[in-house]
């Protein structure tokens, strides 16, 4: 390892452009740091108290309609410039802030002090996260308390996650290795212990990684099974005798509301609908479902949402 | 002052600068003041969004015609101060005393009123943290929006009381003399604190007890 | 003017020894002084606390305190230097002594007013340091929810008390300038012949204003939801925890320029008195004081760019943030603009306002790093960002204190300091600061995160090199208070006008009479109106 670091690691591809932004601001600012200390300096020493430098003006007109130019110059130069570096970086933020929708999802549930994840296929993790490289990988996050941060220096992704809703990052790791994840956000006292490794694997290894652990069920299978267990069924499922909306096809779909509005079905509305179902009631339900606050803890929440997810594609997929 | 001549605070040149720069004064305090309930309407209206009809709910809860009588009583003793201040201004020294005896008589009903009001509140079960107990749904959302209507109300009551106490002073000032038409000023910013707190209440009033009876 | 003769007797230090004549007194010089001591104290809290957290990360792992203790320590590091120390800084000291003498006046409009923010001040100040040494606080000066409202169990609701008192000393401060600065300017004063450290106070005074009251219902939301479980603010009690960060920042953004406008304006007095020469493009500097204050108000969810804010806010609040920096910009340009054709010589004060222009410079541009939302996701919360304000609100405004300390010493106290010793503390606070937080940009952009007493090996080297800084820093800091104290008892005898100034403050003896003035002062010129011809000494 260096002995005197200068740059993390690079290893996304999204890493080479936040340090393109880093380099062009620190050469323009390199440039204006340098210009004011020159002329500062050069000024101090040419125009010292009782040096010979000319100092009189001869035409006290013209100097005044030059020094009111300068002005207008050294304003609107700077406005240009910053006009310039915030299109730049505004493009770069929403390209990181865009999910592809061929992410590979992988949750992550934050608490005092670990990171807890879970993959789709049913692997868990705790402050260890292996990702494939050369593939989009979204994370889709929550906390079960306080807010925490999920930064990967290596990858310069970085997004608060917060109790009670759900914030995800994406990103495309292209070198695969062992890279530093840690909480920047404080959370308490062992805020600087929540810290772990994100393992880049070539996409061929990290197939057989998740293999190697087929024994374990799915997210979307545990989310069924606790769909049946929490009496989810009981309503929801396809012999309930209460009007219940049903649940295939519902994630990512506009679901109208009873108020008139539309929301769409994505995360944050299932977890609502689970914890304050009287919050948005469906057109044409009643406000009837109770709250299962207290009952379901935030990994829960999240395989039934796998578990949703998961009537989509079987759906798509025409079976039953 | 006996001789009708304005005294004024040595850091002033005259009366007349001593009056502007109070006025000026207590117009910046009262810029403070907006800001302060300011940040407190924000909390209510971010939330408030959120749970749309749980805090219909909560609203429809509120006693309405005791907040009714309530904005008329302080209404009322925004006009009562007002003529208090006209009264200065003429150095009708009697009817300055009387009608600065009447905005603190309304003041202090409008508390006596909020205080049956909260008593109803809590005998309905409506005082968050102390007694709640609501039986439809969203009951957290309720509770909720009822913690923000005691915050902001207990906030402005707290700005009535002291208000009373610095109307009460210059009641006090004035029975001894202090004003004459040529210094009045502590009547006159005095008054307009008065009014802010009024003021305020005509905001508090409406998003905490109309907006959703319609 | 036979009547000098009188007053040269009667100086506002002389007028009463006892502690009763200072603790009563309604005389803003005094109170000046009395906040200048307070801050000085409390400086030290909040210094030695500092001094604590560089030794704590000379190595990875938390050897000297434990992690808990640390935590406490950026807490009151950041609670005690922010509303304590760097918030009523310039405006409280200078700015009580100086508001009133330099638009002519014999005092602030309301001096009752004045010395109940001093007691107000103390009261928060005390409960504060009652609250952080009998137990602490760990949630960082930020106070976030819902760590602070639910799960801290440190003193979080006695220092929110704390700041909330010193949050109506801060108002009332800025209430009185405000009304001095427009009823009370002597004759011929007009707007545009005010200094333009009557400029920045001016707003300065309205920031404190109209941001303080913001701060004060937040921090009581947040206390009281604590208390009683119930609140605005904790998602699991119904709450949002990003209404916090925006209500909080509404102020502590704006608070920013708090700490850096009157900075500006010390540097803009001392290096037009040590060019000789009007400050260059005055009316575009008054402007862009106004500016920046105005423009900061819009600004603050440049804060929350990864918090979860929408990418459309975030986008706006970048924008805003980029035009803010304007202003900024053309006041840097502007002060080296002065140099041009001045006479310029380089007494302490000067040394100290040109190393404020190097440090804002670096401060103002890396900030322009932190404004630009790609690069943002990856420096926010590390070091670049603890490196970034840092050489605003410590680096930039501290020397503009510092400087400004100087620079009004002989006016304050009547007594010179000693040359030699201020050069060299002016230079050693610069290059201990740049020591100290230079290296913290490179940990930064590294990744290492803020408020981690124990961190990963390879951040240490930067680390060390950066508490190696911060031991000359404390040089810097601490030499002044102490030739400063000596020069007290044995500085030479100041003259009314020592550095051949312009300004209202410089017509009147060193120090003052208890009046200021011993007739009100008729304004007949522009501000900095040096004549080229003047001899360069004075």
């Amino acid at each position: 390892m260096d002995s005197l670091p200068l740059f993390p690691d690079r290893a996304s591809t999204i890493a080479g452009e936040i340090d393109n932004l880093y380099f062009a601001w620190l050469a323009l600012s390199g440039v204006v740091a340098l210009a004011v200390a020159v002329l500062t300096v050069w000024f101090a020493i040419r125009y010292r108290r009782g040096s010979g430098a000319k100092r009189t003006t001869d035409d006290v007109v013209k100097s005044e309609k030059r020094m009111r130019r300068i002005e207008i110059v050294w304003t609107v130069v700077p406005i240009l410039l910053f006009l310039a570096m915030f299109g730049w970086s505004a493009e770069v933020y929403y390209r990181s802030v865009t999910v592809p929708s061929d992410a590979l999802p992988i949750y992550v549930v934050a608490k005092q002090w670990m990171w807890h994840a879970e993959h789709p296929a049913g692997e868990r993790e705790i402050n260890e996260l292996h990702v494939p490289a050369d593939r989009p990988v979204e994370l889709v996050m929550t906390s079960q308390d306080v807010i925490h941060s999920l930064s990967i220096p290596a990858f310069r992704v970085k997004q608060d996650v917060l109790p009670g809703r759900y914030t995800t990052v994406w990103f495309t790791a292209n070198r695969p290795g062992e890279y530093r994840l840690l909480c920047t956000q404080f959370c308490g006292t062992s805020h600087s212990h929540m810290v772990g490794s994100i393992v880049v694997m070539e996409p061929a290894d990290f197939e057989g990684w998740l293999s190697a652990h087929a024994n374990v069920p799915s997210m979307a299978v545990r989310g069924a099974r606790r769909f049946r267990q929490l009496g989810c069924d009981g309503c929801h499922g396809a012999q309930a005798t209460v009007r219940a909306p049903r649940l295939e096809g519902l994630f990512g779909s506009s679901v109208r509301l009873r108020d008139g509005r539309s929301v769409r079905a994505d995360e944050r509305f299932i977890r609502d609908a689970v914890m304050l179902p009287s919050q948005d009631i469906p057109a044409g339900y009643e406000a009837n479902m109770p709250s299962f606050r207290g009952q379901i803890d935030e990994a829960g929440l999240l395989e039934i949402i796998e578990y949703l997810k998961s009537l989509n594609n079987a759906a798509q997929e025409g079976v039953p | 002052m006996a001789d009708g001549v304005a005294v004024h605070a040595p850091q002033f040149d005259d009366a007349e600068q001593q009056r502007t720069a109070s006025n000026l004064g207590i117009w910046i305090f009262l810029a403070t003041e907006i800001l302060f309930f300011g940040a407190l309407f924000a909390a209510y209206a971010i939330t408030r969004v959120r749970f749309a009809e749980a805090f219909a709910a909560g609203s429809r809860l509120t006693n309405l015609p005791l907040a009714g009588v309530n904005t008329a009583v302080l209404l009322t003793s925004s006009l009562t101060m007002a003529l208090g201040v006209h009264a200065a201004r003429h150095g009708a020294r009697r009817a300055l005393i009387g009608w600065l005896g009447m905005t603190i008589a309304l003041g202090c009903a409008f508390l006596a009123i909020k205080a049956v009001e909260y008593r109803f509140d809590y005998l309905e079960h409506l005082v968050p943290v102390l007694d709640f107990h609501y039986a439809g749904p969203q009951a957290d959302q309720v509770e909720l929006f009822f913690y923000l209507y005691f915050f902001i109300t207990g906030v402005h009551a707290l700005h009535v009381i002291i208000g009373i106490g610095c109307i009460a002073t210059i009641a006090v000032m004035a029975s001894r003399h202090t004003f004459s038409p040529a210094y009045f000023t502590p009547v006159d910013v005095t008054g307009l604190y008065w009014h802010l707190v009024d003021v305020i209440w005509l905001f508090v009033f409406p998003i905490l007890y109309l907006i959703s009876r319609s | 003017m036979n009547s000098a003769v009188i007053a040269s007797h009667e100086d506002y230090l002389s007028s009463g020894w006892s502690w009763r004549s200072w603790l009563t007194t309604l005389d803003h010089k005094r109170i000046g002084i009395l906040y200048t001591i307070a801050i000085t104290l409390l400086f030290g809290i909040g210094g030695a606390a500092a001094a604590m957290i560089r030794l704590d990360l000379l190595t990875p792992h938390s050897q000297l305190v434990s992690i808990e203790t640390y935590n406490k320590l950026f807490t009151m590091h950041g609670v005690i230097m922010v509303w304590f120390f760097l918030i009523p800084s310039i405006p409280a000291t200078l700015g009580n002594f100086l508001v009133p003498m330099m638009v002519g006046a014999r005092d602030l409009a309301f001096p009752r007013l004045n010395l109940a923010s001093w007691y107000l001040f103390v009261a928060g100040g005390l409960l504060t340091i009652y609250a952080l040494l009998t137990g602490g606080v760990d949630t960082g000066w930020t106070f976030y929810a819902p760590y602070s409202t639910t799960f801290s169990s440190s003193r979080v609701f006695a220092v929110a008390s704390g700041v909330f008192i010193a949050g109506f000393s801060s108002i009332l401060t800025g209430l009185n300038f405000v009304v001095t600065i427009h009823e009370m300017r002597a004759p011929g004063m007009t707007w545009f012949r005010l200094p333009l450290f009557i400029w920045s106070m001016y707003a300065t005074s309205l920031i404190l204003v109209l941001a303080t009251p913001v701060l004060a219902m937040t921090l009581m939301l947040m206390a009281i939801e604590r208390t009683f479980g119930i609140g605005v603010f904790d998602p699991a009690l119904g709450g949002d925890p990003l209404l916090f960060q925006h209500l909080f920042w509404f102020y502590s953004h704006p608070a920013v320029y708090i700490m850096i406008v009157p900075a500006m304006g010390v540097a803009s007095e001392i290096i037009s008195c040590f060019c000789r020469k009007p400050v260059f493009g005055y009316r575009f500097m008054a402007y862009a004081i106004l500016a920046i204050a105005a423009f900061g108000f819009l600004v603050w969810g440049h804060h929350m760019f990864v918090s979860g804010q929408s990418a459309y806010a975030g986008t706006v609040f970048s924008l805003l943030t980029f035009l803010v920096a304007v202003p900024s910009a053309i006041k840097v340009f502007n002060w080296t603009a002065t140099l041009y054709k001045g006479q310029v010589s380089f007494q302490a004060p000067m040394l100290y306002a040109l190393g404020f222009i190097g440090l804002f410079t670096i401060g103002g541009l890396t900030g322009l790093f932190l404004a630009s939302m790609g690069l943002d996701i990856h420096l926010h919360d590390t070091y670049f960002v603890v490196a970034h304000f840092h050489y605003i609100m410590v680096g930039a405004a501290v020397m503009g204190f510092f400087g400004g300390i100087h620079f009004w010493w002989p006016k304050i106290t009547g007594r010179m300091y000693p040359e030699g010793w201020a050069r060299f503390s002016a230079i050693l606070t610069f290059v201990g600061f740049n020591l100290t937080f230079f290296p913290q940009f490179i940990l930064g952009y590294l990744g290492m995160p803020r408020r981690y007493p124990e961190y990963p090996p390879e951040f240490q080297v930067w680390n060390v090199l950066s508490s190696a800084g911060s031991s000359l820093l404390v040089f810097g800091y601490v030499l002044p208070l102490l030739y400063l104290m000596w020069s007290l008892r044995y500085g030479e005898r100041a003259p009314a006008n020592p550095w051949n100034a312009k300004g209202l403050e410089w017509e009147t003896d060193s120090p003052p009479p208890s009046e200021n003035f011993h007739s009100t002062p008729l304004v007949t010129e522009e501000a900095y109106a040096y004549a080229r011809a003047e001899p360069p000494h004075g």
